[in-house]
């Protein structure tokens, strides 16, 4: 994707922190000289194809809810099966499959740990594989804001 | 002399509002793409505009929101490959490793779990992005070479299928304890594209 130097802007400086008011857009045009309309389109085009996930917050989850990364040893030809049925739990947020004998990747949240402990225990049933339940223990680095 | 306590303390976390509740809630889903974007929130909580711009700031300077804004796929800018890099490094020496790994670019998460032996040995997980799978593994190279860590045990984790991918949902709607719930219409692959191991 080719960004001119608007767009590179407003990319690069609303990745951390939104404006605090109740016109955060009209913030961002300012800051990057365009018009908040112009901010409001680039935004929507953005969304539209998929580059944006959202104009919103990520939560930390040591302070509000829970999670944790599981993951699951399964035959490879029963891996897009088995990852089908883990990705049906609203639960479950981040699926993939890697290339390592534990296939099938994934990230469980909830309000607490008793109902990720559930979550998992409920796959270990549905599936009949037990899932490596790898929590967080500490972050190091917790930025996934791109310098573009 | 220390003077009188004052009779109404506050504890330093003080548990959530019914607003920061819907208003980290609408923070996950994401912000409407209009001039006014906490207009709606506001006018069902019964609240000033203002007051949740306050609360954003609030939640954000506590540590309770990690960062807000353009919450940006890095995919369909051309970082097409990731892998997970998972380390087993001494636990005495883990974390001025970890703080070396995670200061580098490429790095993009850094994080300790636990090992789960005998299934599980490794205790550090880095995110390492980039354009392609030889980018990503040119720079695991340096990386291992700038810190010394070819004695260190590792593997390399390309995902090369996306299942389901989404913002994290802490919170639900309800704002209760759920137990699991499966969702048969809604299992999205946004992603349908990887690099492949090769």
């Amino acid at each position: 994707m080719e960004l001119n130097e608007q767009q590179r802007l407003l990319l690069n400086q609303f990745q951390q922190k939104l404006p605090a008011s109740t016109t955060p857009y009209a913030d961002m045009a300012d800051a990057c000289g365009m018009t908040e309309d112009t901010v409001l389109a680039q935004l929507a085009v953005w969304k539209e194809q998929g580059v944006l996930s959202r104009v919103g917050g990520v939560l930390n989850h040591r302070r509000v809810g829970a999670s944790t990364l599981a993951a699951l040893a399964v035959p490879d030809a029963l891996c897009d099966e088995v990852a089908q049925q883990v990705s049906e739990y609203l639960q479950v947020n981040h699926n993939y499959k890697r290339t390592h004998r534990y296939n099938i990747w994934f990230v469980v949240t909830g309000r607490d740990d008793a109902e990720i402990d559930h979550v998992l225990v409920d796959i270990e049933q549905r599936t009949g594989y037990t899932p490596l339940n790898l929590p967080m223990l500490q972050p190091f680095h917790l930025n996934l804001g791109f310098a573009l | 002399m220390k003077t009188a306590t004052p009779s109404i303390t506050f504890p330093t976390t003080p548990p959530l509002s019914v607003i920061d509740l819907a208003l980290l809630h609408q923070l996950q889903e994401g912000l409407p793409l209009c001039s006014r974007p906490y207009a709606v929130l506001a006018e069902t909580l019964g609240c000033s505009e203002a007051l949740l711009a306050e609360r954003l700031d609030f939640l954000q300077q506590d540590n309770q929101v990690r960062r807000s804004g353009l919450i940006i796929r890095h995919r369909p800018l051309g970082f097409k490959a990731n892998a997970m890099v998972v380390w087993n490094l001494p636990d005495a020496s883990l974390q001025a490793l970890a703080e070396q790994l995670a200061a580098e670019a490429c790095v993009t998460l850094c994080y300790e779990r636990p090992r789960r032996l005998p299934d599980w040995p490794y205790n550090l997980f880095t995110m390492i992005h980039g354009r392609n799978e030889v980018q990503v593994r040119e720079q695991l190279k340096q990386i291992i070479e700038r810190f010394a860590l070819q004695h260190i045990p590792h593997e390399l984790l390309f995902s090369v299928h996306c299942y389901k991918q989404r913002g994290g949902r802490y919170l639900h709607n309800d704002y209760a304890p759920m137990g699991p719930v499966y969702n048969h219409q809604n299992v999205i692959c946004s992603i349908s594209e990887m690099a492949v191991n090769g």
